[in-house]
């Protein structure tokens, strides 16, 4: 069983970060962020193409992370793959012992940096769980059988942010009834948007992973507040950002702030912090949000090296 | 309705390179509807190709453009300017221009790009409802098709790129899910929502399509 299933039977609060892999086949910086993270978090998510945009794959990089004693989340959307492709990918992390998928639907190709590129969308998230869900059973999607199977721990994403929420929850429960064991949130800034999903979702059994985005800056706030989807930063917190005299340092102060909140109504099991661009900030957001912990060191470096 | 919509002129221009003749056909159905290839526009099109210094020998309006037999017969009308020209111009949708090239010796080029099977909104307003995928999902969507009006085609729900009930791709454009979801609410049927839907079986929609009514059996 991996760390992160672990630790979501043990009711610890999860922590994973999202890194996305390089474009190119420079991995040093990749490296370096995974080394000072190492042990420090239960998950390390891997972005598929993430924006639409071109990068090496999120496998490459989970099985590098992995190679260096992390627990990688393979993340697989259906935009760039068909039915064939998408289980051949997952056999393929089967074949390196990754455990954890997030299934994604994926951005379209139009917000991208190859706009012209065609979509498959053949499957999408609700599809792709299913897919893995059946892997698992040691059989492809049409019965035929595999020799060896593939050990998957599922997680899927939530908005919960959404109008008409009922959406989303909708299809959450499809989810779950795919396989999704663990959700993680599109980011959060506002703890009466957790306090409202969470009381809509009690009847789902799932671990939900709280989404935070530390802010950078008011121009970023402000950007995603505009066009980014399931995003709504308060005002005063952009009027926080617009008085602190270091603004990096704020947006991790308030992301801690959150996550206190959160952890102390009991609102999520844990958090997916995504540093988007920034995972060298990382560790300090993790100090800063008394996530540091010593003693997951140690747990986390036993179950990696298979102690 | 299949909805076209015309090709730059320079680029039928460049097609026309060499041709000093030419005979225009267009379409009394779609084509016409669109504005892109009833008589206005073949009339239209006449005069800008002749101020370029090209003839145009002949030109007939095709009922409709697609159908082989009657297009077969239609042509034998322009059998003299046929022996005349050096190319044709159709100004159909891409599958009447098929039609039309399939019954000549001649080179037929398009005037026209084929856009999608949409609705009329109202005279030159046109929006996509049907993508052809041979498997209509309309039955448990509330009569929106989710395969046309969600930009990714979902078949199991709204993705999470809606901002404001507006899709993600573009922001004038409404989330057909959300729609969806609207549609199946005021029927009292949301539970359609509750079941996963299985991916689309391609298999069915191998190109190129073919249907006949005397045979037995699937169309593919």
């Amino acid at each position: 069983m991996g760390i992160l299933r672990e630790a979501f039977d043990r009711g610890d609060f999860v922590v994973t970060v999202e890194i996305a892999p390089p474009k190119g086949t420079d991995f040093s910086h990749l490296k370096e962020c995974a080394q000072a993270i190492k042990g420090r978090v239960h998950g390390v998510n891997v972005t598929d193409f993430q924006s639409a945009s071109l990068k090496a794959t999120s496998l490459a990089t989970c099985k590098m992370l992995k190679d260096l004693g992390l627990e990688p989340v393979l993340q697989i959307t259906g935009r760039d793959r068909n039915r064939i492709a998408i289980q051949g990918e997952l056999l393929s992390a089967g074949v390196f012992d990754i455990e954890n998928v997030l299934a994604l639907t994926g951005d379209h190709t139009v917000v991208g940096d190859h706009p012209e590129a065609k979509c498959v969308f053949e499957l999408d998230s609700v599809g792709i769980l299913k897919i893995a869900s059946i892997l698992c059973e040691g059989k492809d999607m049409n019965g035929n059988k595999l020799k060896g199977k593939p050990h998957f721990y599922l997680g899927a994403c939530v908005t919960p942010k959404y109008e008409p929420l009922e959406i989303q929850i909708l299809k959450m429960e499809k989810k779950v009834k795919a396989g999704a064991k663990f959700f993680q949130t599109q980011g959060v800034y506002d703890i009466e948007t957790m306090k409202n999903f969470r009381e809509k979702t009690r009847h789902i059994d799932a671990k939900i992973l709280a989404g935070i985005i530390p802010l950078k800056s008011v121009g970023m706030a402000k950007y995603m507040n505009k066009n980014v989807p399931g995003i709504f930063i308060p005002d005063e917190l952009i009027e926080r950002m617009k008085n602190a005299e270091k603004k990096v340092e704020e947006g991790i102060k308030i992301a801690g702030e959150l996550i206190g909140k959160l952890r102390e109504n009991d609102l999520c099991d844990g958090v997916h912090v995504m540093a988007i661009g920034a995972e060298e900030n990382i560790p300090d957001i993790l100090r800063k949000a008394d996530l540091w912990n010593g003693e997951m060191l140690e747990n986390c470096v036993a179950l990696a090296s298979g102690k | 309705m299949i909805i076209s919509q015309s090709k730059p002129f320079e680029e039928i221009i460049k097609y026309l390179e060499g041709s000093k003749k030419v005979v225009i056909t267009g379409c009394s159905l779609c084509a016409s509807t669109c504005k892109v290839g009833g008589e206005e526009e073949i009339l239209k099109m006449k005069n800008s190709l002749e101020e370029k210094g090209i003839e145009v020998i002949g030109h007939r309006i095709l009922d409709p453009s697609c159908n082989y037999l009657k297009v077969k017969k239609d042509l034998k009308v322009l059998k003299k300017d046929f022996k005349e020209a050096d190319s044709v111009l159709s100004l159909a949708c891409g599958d009447g221009t098929q039609t039309v090239a399939k019954l000549l010796k001649l080179p037929v080029y398009p005037g026209n790009n084929t856009m999608f099977i949409g609705e009329v909104k109202r005279v030159g307003e046109f929006e996509e409802s049907c993508k052809a995928c041979g498997d209509c999902e309309l039955g448990w969507t509330g009569g929106i098709c989710p395969t046309t009006l969600c930009a990714k085609g979902l078949l199991n729900g709204a993705c999470g790129g809606a901002k404001e009930g507006k899709c993600e791709v573009d922001s004038n454009k409404d989330c057909g899910w959300i729609l969806i979801y609207e549609k199946l609410k005021s029927l009292g049927k949301l539970d359609n929502l509750t079941e996963i839907r299985e991916p689309r079986n391609y298999k069915r929609v191998v190109s190129p399509g073919r249907l006949n009514l005397n045979d037995k059996g699937d169309a593919c």
